[in-house]
């Protein structure tokens, strides 16, 4: 052994941290989310920040608004509406999670698959029906007025919008809840019976505690998409909350005016705020418990009396839920129904128009959807793919962006798109902002944060040794994702994509600000429309039945593939 | 065996040099040495988190070395991404593709190498016959047992014919019995195939039964490399002497000088030290179970020591007695044969521990 001492070597420079393919599609989805997602936004806060024609700093826009009594009766309008809303949709929910989870409960399921119903038609197609049933001449009140000589204000004022709302969006609640309840392990509850805990108090001490972050979840999403929400207060015609005073401001007085502006980033500040809240009660509390093999909360059997009061809340709360489906159904079909419990008479020719003429709706909603849709699942899965399997850096920003997405209200969006892209005009003068595909573009942004998470949970499945085994066999980083990542993801995927497709396919915040002729308008600007004048009521209830069975279709569709594909890779039993 | 003589390549060696791996602040393999022959069949063995897996997915190219180099049949494979370094892994969730039948699982590697379909077919063909499931190829992998399971994943891996085999703790997601065959099955495969095959364990049991060549490692050390045997006979450190099996560590002094050395126990025992030993500082004497030999009375002979124990313990094994005996103040385990009809020694009863010098270990 000679003593020459050999040099350690020199550390050798690590790797790239990805390849030049993956940087390149990390930037090329970085321009996109910055050109369509972030520079409308910014360019929102920028004109509500600076001065009229100058450009200088000024806070004095928010003066102007806190000064005007309309702007702030509209702040507290729209946060009671939400807040009620969030209330109701509670008393909806509680009862049927509860009741579906804790019980023996015959059709349990079938009450799980008609509480999700309300999902598929958005608030402002029902918002019509729910005149006709609950409004001041609508069937519950005449019924009422000839039996006991009494109405109720179901549908007056802001009880309108609070009621629609929350018949509507309840089911986040519901299904949130539902989850986390079924997430209880049992051994959870027998732990505490073991230890000498029951009834009410174990309820309290236990089974609360650990539903409340699921109940959190969902009441957060109900009051900010009250919140944002533009079109349904517009259609009963309440103008005095802050969604509809931003499109009234930029429509009517106009796009230069900056208190659309203003009300615009009051809109994002409050979604931003009420999801920091959630998230921030939510932080450190995922308590899905249930272990391999472990079963939910057992199932207690109800007693006959528990059963009668029981059945009876459930009933009670479907057919409340189920009406602006069934009273836009009678709707579509009636030829007049005006101061009478239900239509004077039926007839086809409302669908036969919606068929005929209008039909230039239905194809622009299936094109612009399938567009938004396939842009939502190609950012989707690239985005997903780059955050979990690569250590690019910075990854995490483009999740983080195309998220933040829904914290931006449709109006905003819409307003951003607007004062953005207006002044962009093609070579032949067109503004970039009145052209079609603007529309596509918004509704993609607008969804995106759905697909990614389809796509996120999709990949986050898949055991990463799936992929290192393909890559030991010969396979490169491009053939796995082809040839394993996106086979085994493909059911998120699709779930991903019919979500993206059925929700945009009745979206109208956004593009309510960006339709610039009817003969570009969407299934859902079209209703809108139909349902401005009574003569409409009934082709605009008949396009609503259109639009909520494409949306149905979809969502069953869905269901069956993802289902089909579960058994086929043998992971449905 | 034409079949399979099809499917065996040159065999290869492995050679790791110089290897450091952190995590950050943690220092995950700390120069790592080893040179595995062509055709052995070479274990790494250790506690979890001992480094064992971080090294094998480093010549698998999933890990990146900070320093150091790995180099298969001579050549440098450290630069080269995974899928272009054609060594075969068998993962510990056999990670077979659910959305695949059987057939297109083995077929995968070869057609990634652009095989011919003829050719793919055949092989593929070979490959599940080797683990003999030729007939369920049309199955998915959820349709299979556990141990089909395994067999698919070493079949997909064998069949593209890999320089080295990788056997990421391939028997841990079997049950016990599953466990004893599938082993032995490898052990057969890997002797057909001669294929240089790297085996991670933690369990002794495994690495013993089936591995021609064991590294134990540590906290990210190499502790030891040696057969089997060597290993169990000749631990170089305490380390090793624990993890292989039951080993009695007695703590104590040396003194004296020459022939009339001594090692003194704590406790006040203290034995003579057979000459030419060669006893490091702060050495301990160790030795196992078996080795020691109980009796009423001290033996006459000089090829043992003699140590006065108390028995505290005793259990009954089937084919063994072990006694927990008392020696000063450590408690040592013995294990004497069990004839029937033989008298045990009783709890409390002054026993003498005699221990071959052969047998006497200093670490």
């Amino acid at each position: 052994m000679t003593a020459v001492p050999i040099p350690a070597p020199a550390p050798r420079a690590r790797r790239l941290s990805a390849t030049p393919g993956q940087i390149a599609l990390a930037l090329a989805i970085a321009a996109f989310l910055m050109l369509f997602l972030v520079l409308p936004v910014a360019t929102v806060i920028y004109v509500a920040f600076t001065e009229k024609g100058t450009g200088t700093f000024t806070l004095v826009n928010f003066y102007d608004f806190v000064r005007t009594e309309l702007f702030m009766r509209s702040l507290w309008n729209s946060f009671y509406v939400s807040a009620m809303s969030v209330v109701w949709s509670s008393v909806f929910a509680l009862p049927l999670a509860y009741l579906t989870t804790r019980f023996a409960f015959r059709g349990a399921a079938l009450v799980q698959t008609l509480g999700f119903l309300p999902l598929i038609m958005p608030p402002f197609v029902g918002a019509v029906a729910m005149q006709l049933f609950f409004g001041r001449n609508g069937s519950v009140n005449l019924l009422l007025d000839d039996w006991f000589g009494f109405k109720i204000d179901f549908m007056e004022g802001l009880n309108g919008v609070i009621f629609v709302q929350s018949v509507h969006y309840f089911p986040f609640i519901l299904i949130n809840l539902s989850a986390a309840l079924r997430n209880i392990d049992r051994a959870m509850e027998e732990a505490a019976q073991n230890l000498g805990s029951s009834g009410f108090r174990l309820f309290r001490r236990i089974v609360f505690p650990l539903a409340m972050p699921g109940y959190l979840a969902g009441a957060s999403l109900v009051f900010v998409k009250v919140f944002d929400d533009l079109a349904t207060p517009l259609l009963l015609n309440v103008k005095d909350m802050l969604a509809p005073q931003a499109y009234l401001r930029v429509t009517s007085i106009g796009i230069a005016d900056p208190m659309g502006y203003v009300i615009s980033v009051v809109l994002i500040v409050a979604s931003v705020v009420a999801m920091w809240l959630s998230a921030r009660a939510l932080r450190g509390r995922d308590y899905a418990t249930t272990q391999r093999g472990g079963g939910g909360l057992a199932k207690r059997v109800m007693t006959p009396m528990e059963a009668i009061l029981g059945y009876g809340v459930v009933i009670l709360i479907l057919a409340l839920v189920l009406a602006p489906h069934l009273g836009l159904l009678l709707l579509s079909f009636a030829t007049i129904w005006s101061f009478s419990p239900l239509p004077d008479a039926f007839t086809t020719a409302h669908y036969a128009r919606v068929f005929g003429e209008s039909s230039l709706y239905i194809k622009n909603t299936l094109i612009y959807a399938s567009i938004a849709g396939g842009i939502d699942v190609v950012l989707g899965v690239a985005i997903a793919y780059l955050v979990l399997r690569t250590k690019l850096v910075g990854r995490e920003w483009l999740d983080w962006m195309a998220s933040a997405a829904l914290a931006i209200p449709g109006v905003v969006l819409g307003i951003g798109y607007l004062r953005t892209f207006y002044g962009v005009t093609l070579p032949d003068g067109t503004p970039l902002a009145s052209l079609w595909i603007t529309i596509v573009l918004a509704l993609a942004i607008r969804r995106l944060p759905y697909a990614l998470r389809a796509c996120y949970a999709a990949l986050q499945q898949i055991s990463v040794s799936l992929e290192e085994a393909a890559e030991n066999l010969g396979a490169t980083k491009a053939r796995t994702v082809r040839r394993v990542v996106v086979p085994l993801m493909a059911g998120g995927i699709l779930a991903g994509f019919v979500t993206s497709f059925s929700t945009a396919a009745v979206e109208l915040s956004a593009t309510l600000m960006l339709v610039q002729s009817n003969s570009d308008a969407p299934l859902a600007y079209g209703l809108y429309v139909f349902m401005q004048s009574a003569a409409g009521r009934g082709p605009g209830a008949a396009l609503g039945v259109v639009a909520v069975i494409l949306v149905a279709a979809c969502t069953f569709l869905s269901h069956l593939i993802i289902e089909r594909s579960q058994k086929a890779k043998g992971m449905g039993h | 065996m034409n079949a399979i003589a099809s499917l065996a390549t040159p065999a290869v060696s492995v050679d790791i040099e110089g290897v450091n791996l952190s995590y950050g602040d943690n220092h995950v393999l700390k120069d790592v040495n080893l040179a595995i022959q062509p055709g052995e069949f070479f274990a790494f063995l250790g506690p979890s988190g001992c480094g064992k897996t971080t090294l094998l997915r480093l010549i698998a190219g999933f890990n990146q070395a900070d320093t150091g180099r790995v180099l298969i049949g001579g050549s440098d494979i450290s630069p080269l991404p995974p899928w272009k370094r054609d060594v075969g892994m068998v993962f510990q969730s056999y990670a077979l593709w659910p959305h695949m039948t059987v057939r297109r699982n083995v077929a995968f590697g070869l057609e990634e190498r652009g095989v011919s379909r003829a050719e793919v077919e055949r092989r593929v063909g070979v490959a599940l016959d080797l683990v003999g499931l030729g007939h369920l190829g049309d199955r998915r992998p959820s349709q299979l047992s556990g141990g089909q399971q395994q067999r698919v994943a070493v079949a997909r891996t064998v069949a593209v014919e890999p320089k080295v085999l990788l056997l990421d703790e391939p028997l841990s997601n079997l049950d016990a019995k599953m466990r004893v065959q599938v082993r032995r099955e490898l052990r057969d495969l890997q002797q057909r195939l001669g294929l240089t095959t790297i085996f991670v364990t933690h369990d002794q049991e495994e690495a013993n039964t089936i591995c021609d060549r064991i590294a134990v490692m540590n906290d990210g050390t190499v502790q030891q490399v040696g057969t089997p045997m060597e290993l169990y006979e000749r631990p170089a450190n305490l380390f090793v002497a624990n993890f292989l099996g039951t080993a009695n560590i007695l703590e104590g002094r040396v003194k004296g000088t020459g022939a009339d050395r001594i090692f003194e126990i704590e406790g006040g025992i203290s034995v003579p030290v057979p000459p030419g030993a060669v006893i490091p500082e702060g050495a301990k004497l160790v030795f196992r179970p078996q080795h020691a030999e109980l009796g009423l009375r001290e033996p006459s002979d000089t090829a043992s020591i003699a140590l006065p124990g108390i028995v505290s313990h005793r259990e009954f094994l089937g084919a063994s007695v072990r006694y927990g005996v008392r020696v000063g103040a450590t408690e040592v385990a013995v294990d004497q044969p069990f004839h029937s009809g033989e008298g045990l020694h009783d709890i409390g009863a002054a026993v003498s521990l005699t221990l071959p010098k052969t047998s006497m270990i200093w670490l």
